[in-house]
């Protein structure tokens, strides 16, 4: 049962991964790298490594998402053409 | 046409790179002898509940050390690189109900990180995923309150003062226990086995590592998104 879930669970992650390089806007790119580490911490949750998905789910889908989000608006900031 | 060529061969070549792996994968029914030696001495001498954390903090203690240090270089670029400008626009406040919940939940927030770097040699967590928490409630009050101003003065502090104790645990190690225990946590008495107060010096360690990994993770978000 487990090894379905996380099958399925994989599955999604490969899919948000393509996604996120074929996104046209970088916003939804950056979403959706930080569905693939949320994905991940779910995954290491279900093998039994709660101390390894904590810091996936807080550092991989929660401030990178957040430092890359910012860095963005500081991006766009300094582009004239935008 | 070319460009595709040698992308595929580059796949190719992965996939035959990672093929051994895959055919020499097999499940392990018990734990191999490195892994009881962890399991048993962790319980035995240094009552920690949690494996994990006696493994990242005493065991390889130096790695975390690394650790620390590549995060500590890290904030200093970001805050060498990202100075502080114009903070001259002001932007419409946010909303009375917007800042009331964010200074509840900050509150919130704050302690379940500090519960989990505190209870770290007992419980799934530690300094880093502490540190991580802390720093998203500061993080909470950015993103509600776009005027917000913190107090770096403060933050330095804490973080020196924090990686400096960090060094000095461990050299006490070496000056009270001989030279191959370079943090070693046994030189603060190991409690009794469950306990809050127990495993000897990894709740201090953790808590060092939690407050300084809280207040340069704080450090960046604010240069990066605090004006």
């Amino acid at each position: 049962m487990i090894s379905i879930i996380i099958i399925v669970l994989g599955i999604i992650m490969i899919i948000a991964a393509f996604l996120a390089i074929h996104f046209k806007s970088l916003l939804s790119a950056i979403i959706s790298a930080g569905v693939i580490s949320l994905l991940a911490s779910v995954i290491y949750l279900l093998l039994a490594a709660p101390d390894v998905a904590m810091t996936e789910a807080a550092i991989g889908s929660g401030l990178t998402t957040i430092i890359f989000i910012f860095t963005l608006k500081k991006v766009k900031k300094g582009d004239p053409n935008d | 046409m070319i460009k595709r060529i040698f992308i595929l061969l580059a796949l190719l070549g992965l996939i035959l790179m990672f093929l051994p792996f895959l055919r020499d994968f097999d499940f392990h029914d018990q734990l191999g002898e490195l892994s009881t030696q962890y399991v048993e001495d962790s319980i035995n001498d240094l009552n920690s509940q949690n494996v994990v954390t006696s493994v990242v903090v005493t065991y390889r203690g130096l790695d975390t050390l690394g650790e620390v240090t590549v995060l500590f270089l890290a904030t200093a670029g970001v805050g060498f690189l990202l100075r502080k400008k114009n903070k001259s626009q002001n932007p419409r406040k946010s909303s009375e109900l917007l800042q009331t919940a964010s200074q509840f939940l900050f509150v919130l927030i704050i302690m379940t990180g500090i519960y989990i770097f505190i209870h770290g040699h007992l419980t799934p967590g530690g300094g880093f995923q502490g540190g991580v928490l802390i720093a998203t409630a500061f993080l909470l009050l950015i993103l509600a309150d776009t005027n917000v101003e913190f107090n770096h003065k403060v933050l330095h502090i804490v973080e020196s003062f924090s990686g400096t104790f960090y060094v000095l645990l461990g050299l006490l190690g070496l000056l009270l226990l001989g030279m191959d225990s370079f943090l070693d946590p046994t030189i603060i008495p190991l409690g009794s086995y469950g306990k809050l107060i127990s495993a000897g010096a990894i709740p201090v360690i953790y808590s060092l590592v939690g407050l300084k990994v809280g207040s340069e993770l704080t450090t960046i978000l604010d240069k990066m998104g605090g004006e």
